[in-house]
């Protein structure tokens, strides 16, 4: 059984890799292969992770044992099957409120994280450095660099302003804060295919060593 | 392509799933809350700095919202990736080609899928001006039925209600990998003149940028992951980096109400920028109540 998955399994990487041909016959079967088959897994995952321990099992539960409090569930519920109003033309408009309360949520959950994280600790992490220079800690070429820092952060953030028009000083500031945002992508660049090569291994030691066993 | 879309009962067994798991999830974590947790503080007071914090920055935003629709003008910088929105949809009109918008892999409520339904709002305007296909494969349902709400409302907007073709904009897997594959084959065998990668991606976003790259289409893509803009900055014609993404909607629409918001994050900006300038001043001479308070903000 192993023997077959294997088999599957290289046929399955050689068939996705022969799209860097060309598109072709048998990178097509793939591709549907694999959509097909990962929303398949998806919605048995979903009822089995989802539907059942957060939906169904509490209901049941609620039912069987007269826990009337536990049919409190049935509002959320409730809420999610006005998504299957736009099945009915005539009462699509009833797929705004489930969508609203999702996007009004995620805003609440996501907007104080992002001031913490975003705001301010990259402040308390921009300032921190600082105190070390004034007590001694760092060498010339850590304050070198602790200044290097702080050039960037003021000149990328300038380039983030969108109501001043980027001439004269803001201009040439905001050119300084592009110079370093593509430093950054550089290296986040060669660091991301660094492990995509990785990747490339560890799939051509599959089918050289576990297919093939020539390795 | 249509064996990669979805029937009705399909999409309905998925939505039903992912709706109940999000509004349950929520549900059962506040009855866990309920039964676990002894603190029955109704307000935690360790966060009232980012309680202040997001009030003060909300105020300023609301203040500049009303500054913009008392009809004064604002001013908004340009924007390279977004003056080319005009020229992509023009050269697929006039190549008889379609434009494949693609929204990325993040949910409904995620901010960088909003801004990018609302540039596609925009996009989708033009497209129905010019009667130019407009395909939005989506890896997330609830973002499909928004993005099909959007771009109807758009078409009816431009008086083309008739030239709005639902079964553009379909739902293909939600696996990531399964996503860029299913995209990669539609880019290659329908070859559209204009692709759009506008949203939240990850490691995909090479895969569809490089393929996107190799058909000649004009490519014009955005994200906050910046991680991931490396890859559409080597591959892309035009890339909007980070906030430019979320401006990216009031530039384009040039509506008071956004453009008062973007200058209500301006100033948001320049807030964070004086308390970077004073808090190195003060902690250069020894002064270090605001690192200490930065510290403790939690």
């Amino acid at each position: 059984m192993e023997l077959i998955g294997i088999w599957v399994a290289a046929m399955l990487t050689l068939c996705i890799y022969s799209f860097l041909y060309r598109d072709n016959p048998f990178y097509r079967f793939a591709e549907h292969l694999f959509v097909g088959i990962s929303v398949g897994y998806g919605i048995v995952l979903t009822y089995h992770q989802g539907f059942k321990p957060f939906a169904w099992n509490p209901l049941q539960e609620a039912v069987t044992e007269q826990e009337w409090i536990g049919l409190v569930r049935l509002i959320p519920i409730g809420i999610g099957v006005l998504f299957f109003a736009r099945l009915v033309p005539s009462q699509g408009w009833l797929i705004r409120y489930p969508i609203a309360i999702l996007i009004g949520v995620g805003s609440g959950l996501a907007i104080p994280n992002v001031m913490r994280a975003d705001i301010f600790e990259q402040v308390h992490g921009t300032l921190a450095p600082f105190a070390q220079i004034h007590a001694g800690e760092l060498s010339r070429f850590q304050i070198f660099g602790v200044v290097l820092m702080l050039i960037g952060v003021i000149s990328t953030l300038t380039y983030f302003f969108f109501s001043v028009e980027h001439r004269g000083v803001v201009g040439g500031v905001s050119k300084i804060g592009i110079v370093f945002l593509m430093i950054g992508f550089g290296s986040a660049f060669g660091n991301t295919v660094m492990g995509r090569v990785s990747l490339l291994i560890q799939r051509v030691d599959f089918l050289l060593h576990d297919w093939l066993h020539l390795i | 392509m249509k064996g990669q879309r979805f029937s009705c009962p399909v999409l309905v067994v998925q939505g039903l799933v992912i709706s109940l798991l999000v509004l349950g999830c929520g549900l059962n974590a506040f009855a866990q809350d309920a039964t676990t947790t002894e603190d029955t503080r109704l307000f935690d007071t360790a966060k009232i700095w980012i309680f202040l914090a997001v009030i003060l920055y909300s105020a300023t935003v609301v203040y500049c919202i009303y500054h913009a629709r008392s009809g004064k003008e604002l001013f908004i910088r340009r924007i390279p990736g977004l003056e080319a929105v005009d020229e992509a949809i023009g050269r697929a009109t006039e190549m008889g080609r379609s434009i494949m918008y693609i929204l990325g892999l993040g949910g409904v409520s995620n901010v960088a899928t909003i801004a990018s339904m609302n540039i596609l709002s925009q996009v989708a305007q033009k497209t129905a001006d010019y009667e130019t296909p407009l395909r939005v494969p989506c890896n997330d349902p609830i973002v499909m039925n928004v993005v099909q709400e959007m771009v109807k409302t758009a078409y009816l907007n431009e008086g083309r209600p008739d030239a709005y073709n639902e079964e553009n904009i379909f739902f293909l897997t939600e696996s990531q990998f399964a996503y860029a594959a299913g995209v990669d084959g539609m880019m290659v065998r329908e070859q559209p003149a204009a692709v759009f990668l506008q949203g939240t991606f990850f490691a995909e976003s090479l895969i569809l940028a490089e393929t996107g790259n190799s058909i000649g289409a004009i490519q014009i893509a955005g994200t906050d992951k910046e991680h991931q803009l490396p890859f559409f900055i080597a591959a892309c014609d035009y890339t909007l980096i980070g906030e430019e993404l979320f401006a990216a909607s009031a530039y384009l629409s040039r509506e008071p109400m956004l453009l008062g918001s973007l200058k209500g994050q301006d100033y948001g900006k320049v807030m964070i920028f004086g308390a970077i300038v004073i808090g190195v001043i003060l902690e250069l001479f020894g002064i270090t109540w605001m690192t200490t308070f930065f510290q403790r903000v939690r």
